[in-house]
Parts: C-alpha cells; sequence; structure tokens
C-alpha cells in the first residue's frame, strides 16, 4: 500500500485539478463569486440531508448537497428576476441565508454526532487517508480517492463533450440562443458540475479553499494567455502546481494543508500578476519608443 | 412581565442586546453605501480578510483582548481592499474576480496562521475560534464600549461627509468634474465599511458578517426613494434584526446568535420585497391588475360613445361578448369597476353613458381620434 503522505499527495493534485476544470467557465462567465455561494450553501443542504437520512456516511448527503448547489443559483436567479434586488446583494442574501440554516440544524441537532462545525469549515485533508475502501478484506486505498477522481472525470467528459457548446454559450450567448443552444440548460448543467466538485473538494479542503481553487488558478492563467484551450491547460498545469507545492510546504512547516494550498495560490497568482504588470508596461514603453522614432 | 426584566437583567443579554443593537445600527448605515454602490459582496472578502490580521495581532501580542486583534483584523481587511483594487485596476480580471482571489486567499492565509497559533504552548485559542462564527456571549462590557467608540466615530463622519458620500454613490463623475478628491472620500467609506464589519466580528464571525452589510439597506431600499430616509431605515432594520435574532438564540437553547440574526435579515428582506407600499411584489401585481381594467373599461367606455353617437343601444351583454379574451370571473370584476366608477348606467338591456362617464371622455381627450 502507499504511504498515507503519498495518499494526500496524489488527493490534493487531484482535487486542485477538479475545482480548477469547473473554475474555468465559471470565471470566465462573470460569475467567480457564484463559487463562493455555491460552496457555502452546500452545508445546508449537507445538513437537512442528515437530518433526514441520519447517517454521515450515506451518499443521499453528496447529492443533496449538490442540489443545495443548483437551488442556490436559481433562488439567486429569482431574487434578481424581481428587479429589487441587484445580482451581487442577492449572491450575498441567499448563500448567508442557506449556510445559517445548516449551523443552526448542525448545532441544534446534530451535537453528539461526528459533523463539527469546525471540520465541515476547514477540512481536513490529512484525516482522508483513515477512511480506507476495504472489499473483501483487501485495502483499496482511501475511499476519498475514487470519489474525487470519479468527479474530475465528470469534468474532464463534461468539458470535452460540451466545449463547443460552453465556449458559444460563454463568449456569445445572443449567437447561442440563435443556433438553437439553450444558454439556460448550459448554465444549470455548468452550476450542477460545479457543486459536485464542490461536494467532493470541500470534505477534502473546507469550503472557503474550494473557492481559492476554482477562481484562482483560471484566473491566473487568464492573465496569460487568451486562447480559451491554451487557458484550460494552463490552469489545471498552475493547479497541479498549487498541490504538490501547497502540501509539501505544509508538510514541511507543519502548518494547515488546505490553508497552505491557497496561499500557494496566492502567491503564484501574486508573481503572475507583478510580471504581467511589468510586461505591460515595458511593452508599453517599447510602442511608445516606437512611435517616436 | 417578570420572566421579561428576568431577561433584561442577565448581565450577557444585555451585552448582546446592547452590542447587536451598535452593531445592526452601524452596519446597516454604512451598508447602504456599499449596496447603492453596487458593492455589496465586498463585505464578504473584508471580512474574510480580517483572519489572518486577527492572528498575526495573537501572535505578535499573544493577548487575545478583542481590541488588540481587532486592530490586525483592521489593518489587514485595508490591505486586501487596497490589493484588490490594485487588481481590478491593474489587469483585465473583473471586480467579482478579484474579490473571490482576495477572499478566498486571505481566509487561506488565515488558516495557516491559525494552525500555527493553535501549536503554541499554553495558547488559549479559544480567543481566536470566537471569530470565525462569533461568539455573542463572550461580548464583555469593554467590548461594547468599544463598539459605541467605533459605532459613534462612523455615524460622526456619515455625517460630516454626508454631501461627499451622496455625491460618490450617485454621480462620481461629476464630483471628479468638480475637483472634488473622490479618491479620498472612496478611501474613506471603504475604511467605515471596514470598521462597520470589524465591530461585529465577534458576534456574527467573519464568515456571517456580510449580510449585516447587505439585508438591512436592501430592505430599507425597498420602502423608500430617498438616501436620508434609507439609512435611517437601515440603521433601524439592522438594529431590530440583531435584537429579534440575539432575543430568539437566547430562549432557545442550542441555537447560535449569528446565524439567528442572518436568518432574521433574511426574513426582513423578504417581507420588504413582497410588501413595500410602491416597489414590493404585491403592489406591483395589484397596480397590474388595475390598469388593465382601466384600459379596458376605457375601451369599453369608448364603445358605448360610439354607439351613443350612431343612437344605437347596446347592451352589456354585448359589449361583454366582444371580449372574447377575458375569461367570466375577469368580466365580472371589470363589471364591478366600471360601476364602481359610475361612468355607465347599466340595466338589462341597455347601457347609457352618464354625465361623469361622458366628462370622462371629453376630459382626457383619449378617444376623439
Amino acid at each position: 500500500m502507499l504511504n498515507p503522505a503519498i495518499e494526500i499527495q496524489i488527493l490534493a493534485v487531484l482535487v486542485a485539478v477538479s475545482c480548477t476544470l469547473s473554475g474555468v467557465f465559471l470565471v470566465l462567465r462573470k460569475m467567480a463569486m457564484m463559487s463562493d455561494a455555491i460552496s457555502h450553501s452546500i452545508l445546508a443542504g449537507i445538513a437537512i440531508a442528515f437530518l433526514y437520512v441520519g447517517d454521515i456516511n450515506s451518499p443521499l448527503l453528496i447529492i443533496g448537497a449538490a442540489l443545495t448547489g443548483v437551488v442556490t443559483v436559481f433562488l439567486v436567479e429569482l431574487l434578481k428576476q424581481t428587479h429589487l434586488v441587484s445580482e451581487e446583494a442577492s449572491i450575498g442574501l441567499v448563500f448567508t441565508f442557506l449556510f445559517s440554516v445548516g449551523v443552526i440544524i448542525i448545532s441544534r441537532y446534530a451535537g453528539n454526532v461526528h459533523l463539527d462545525i469546525d471540520a465541515v469549515l476547514l477540512g481536513e485533508i490529512a484525516f482522508t487517508p483513515f477512511n480506507r475502501l476495504i472489499i473483501a478484506n483487501i485495502d483499496f486505498g482511501p475511499k476519498a480517492i475514487y470519489i474525487i477522481t470519479a468527479i474530475l472525470s465528470l469534468n474532464i467528459t463534461y468539458i470535452y463533450l460540451f466545449y463547443k457548446e460552453l465556449k458559444l454559450v460563454t463568449f456569445d450567448p445572443t449567437l447561442a440562443t440563435m443556433l438553437g443552444f439553450s444558454p439556460v440548460i448550459i448554465h444549470y448543467s455548468l452550476m450542477g458540475v460545479v457543486s459536485i466538485t464542490a461536494v467532493g473538494a470541500f470534505e477534502a479542503v473546507g469550503f472557503i479553499l474550494v473557492v481559492a481553487l476554482m477562481v484562482v488558478p483560471p484566473l491566473t492563467a487568464y492573465l496569460i494567455t487568451d486562447n480559451l484551450s491554451n487557458m484550460i491547460f494552463i490552469s489545471c498545469f498552475i493547479g497541479v502546481l498549487i498541490g504538490i507545492v501547497g502540501y509539501q510546504m505544509a508538510y514541511v512547516f507543519d502548518v494547515s494543508i488546505a490553508g497552505s494550498m491557497a496561499t500557494v495560490a496566492g502567491i503564484i497568482f501574486l508573481v503572475v500578476f507583478l510580471v504581467s504588470c511589468w510586461k505591460k508596461s515595458s511593452f508599453g514603453r517599447q510602442q511608445r519608443n516606437n512611435n517616436i522614432n | 412581565m417578570l420572566w421579561g426584566s428576568y431577561m433584561l437583567n442577565d448581565y450577557t443579554l444585555q451585552m448582546v442586546l446592547l452590542g447587536s443593537i451598535i452593531l445592526g445600527i452601524t452596519s446597516g448605515m454604512v451598508g447602504t453605501f456599499a449596496v447603492l454602490r453596487k458593492q455589496s459582496l465586498m463585505g464578504d472578502a473584508i471580512s474574510h480578510s480580517a483572519l489572518p490580521g486577527l492572528v498575526i495581532a495573537f501572535l505578535l501580542t499573544s493577548q487575545s483582548a478583542s481590541y488588540i486583534l481587532l486592530i490586525g483584523a483592521f489593518a489587514a481587511s485595508l490591505l486586501s481592499t487596497f490589493i484588490m483594487m490594485l487588481i481590478v485596476k491593474y489587469s483585465n480580471i473583473t471586480y467579482d474576480g478579484a474579490l473571490a482571489i482576495i477572499l478566498s486567499v486571505f481566509f487561506g492565509m488565515g488558516m495557516v496562521l491559525l494552525s500555527v497559533a493553535q501549536k503554541l504552548p499554553g495558547a488559549s485559542q479559544a480567543g481566536l475560534n470566537k471569530f470565525l462564527f462569533g461568539r455573542a456571549a463572550s461580548i464583555l462590557y469593554a467590548d461594547v464600549i468599544m463598539m459605541l467608540g467605533l459605532g459613534i466615530l462612523v455615524l460622526f463622519i456619515i455625517i460630516l461627509f454626508w454631501k461627499e458620500f451622496k455625491l460618490l454613490c450617485f454621480n462620481n463623475d461629476f464630483g471628479e468634474s468638480l475637483g472634488l478628491p473622490m479618491m479620498f472620500f472612496d478611501i474613506i467609506l471603504t475604511s467605515l465599511l471596514v470598521i462597520s464589519i470589524i465591530i461585529g466580528l465577534q458576534m456574527v464571525g467573519v464568515i456571517l458578517m456580510s449580510v449585516m452589510i447587505i439585508a438591512p439597506p436592501v430592505a430599507a431600499r425597498q420602502w423608500t426613494n430617498k438616501l436620508n430616509k434609507m439609512i435611517l431605515l437601515a440603521g433601524f432594520i439592522g438594529a431590530l434584526a440583531g435584537v429579534g435574532g440575539s432575543f430568539i438564540s437566547s430562549i432557545v437553547p442550542r441555537m447560535p446568535t449569528g446565524p439567528t440574526i442572518v436568518i432574521m435579515n433574511f426574513i426582513i428582506v423578504l417581507i420588504s420585497l413582497v410588501l413595500a407600499f410602491e416597489r414590493g411584489l404585491l403592489s406591483r401585481i395589484i397596480r397590474r391588475k388595475q390598469k388593465i381594467n382601466s384600459i379596458l373599461a376605457k375601451q369599453i367606455l369608448f364603445d358605448c360613445y360610439k354607439s351613443f353617437k350612431k343612437e344605437e343601444i347596446i347592451s352589456i351583454k354585448q359589449i361583454m361578448d366582444n371580449l372574447i379574451l377575458l375569461s367570466a370571473k375577469k368580466k365580472k370584476q371589470l363589471r364591478y369597476y366600471l360601476l364602481k366608477k359610475g361612468w355607465l348606467l347599466i340595466t338589462n338591456d341597455k347601457t347609457e353613458i352618464t354625465k361623469k362617464g361622458l366628462e370622462e371622455i371629453l376630459e382626457r381627450g383619449v378617444l376623439c381620434a
């Protein structure tokens, strides 16, 4: 069997890449904060499903949580359509409400069960190797690796199959509608994939760092390139980098793994941002010089 | 009554109630500007990025007194808004992308630092954990005094720069063209936002604090179109939700204060959205119905006027039969509306235009064509 440290490392990379993949289109559709909303609201879904099922390991919890993600998007749209509340105010209202419902349910009804708010909030990737998949006394490794692999393949399949549609709907929704692709269907299916990814990832890294992994690598790639397929590959590469460097840093300094991954993401973004600013300004200077000459 | 006086004599509850009133008023008022400037989610980013500041202050001083931690939080939050501004200005990343980056990266750094702080020997880390979800019961007299001081400061600055802030919200470019330092006012207003968020960290926590900025102004906006009324109303609603939430959470066992306040806020927003006098959904539906009725009624009046000129006799049944698209219920409503207006004299086989109806036609002139 693999060493737990290597298992955690693999898990970290898989989580980072699957979040990144679902984040690319979210960022391009100017819905970065929706990842924040979805990842918070999931708590309500998990709590309500837990009330219903009473078993923390039930797969229904994951389904419930993923559904809540989509419900969040729907509620935000509903509030927005009244034209009484701006989009970002409605995002802020909906997710804080659902999150509060989740916290209240957990602290009232799940006090004795292992559904600790801190664990949910911060996630602990270091504990995932303890929860192993054992079939007929044979150890197949941590369960989390299988779950996240499934989610990663879902992401890859979704983007591979609907690449054209996603691209069209993201960059020219009017044309997409005219050609008969429904932006609404693409929108909600994307939100579904994002929610499922967030659910899978948040057990490992907690829901605020889901946001870091979904938003930071694509936006960093966005600074580097303006080609969609390049952007996807670069952000996946950054995701892998975050997974490896983040975990190793956490290992060396003995700090929170999820936090360290987010910090590394922030550092990578900062470096790329500074380089792009510098390049832009030197490029501008060059052009001005050319004009003078 | 006895029970109520018992509740009010309870020290913890007194502090919680005072704290929630101060918090509600300040965040509601400052939030008004944030919501009007479409910066609602800025509060979310600011409150999340307070975390590393809190922990650094704790690590540096190894004290967990609120005011020291909150100075750290203030510095970190201000830094985060500054970086956010730089990102938006110097790259093609949109505002909400910058928000998401700052929020998650700062919170991640906070978690790294928190895991360092947890390992310090003998360091009671309880002082830090309360800032994640807020622990209203941990509020002391000194904290309330500090909140009050900061609240008064915020209020004073709002009154001082009232005109300038108003300009910033509604017509920034005009302010620039007058040569006013709008950038300076922007920074002041953002600092006020940071201060009012920090006031609430101990009570509602970094995760839910943003709602105290968004909900009261959104609710207040539905009831009025005036900035001064809106800001007062937002302060009142914030205090109301705060008091309601803390009361409920103190009565019901195992009911966390922060989330309860959030839910109270949300309920007030929903009520305002539905019931508000002019903008509300209910009044919108009613107004729409009346509009349809009045258009149809005028059409009928016109039909009667035409037959009156031709000296024909037309019954109400004939008129109604012409309106084939309307359901029977709608026709009944329409007939009631006509009767109420008193434009037509309706008997079984004949409709006549009354004097009032004629006046309506001639006065409005709509139908002369």
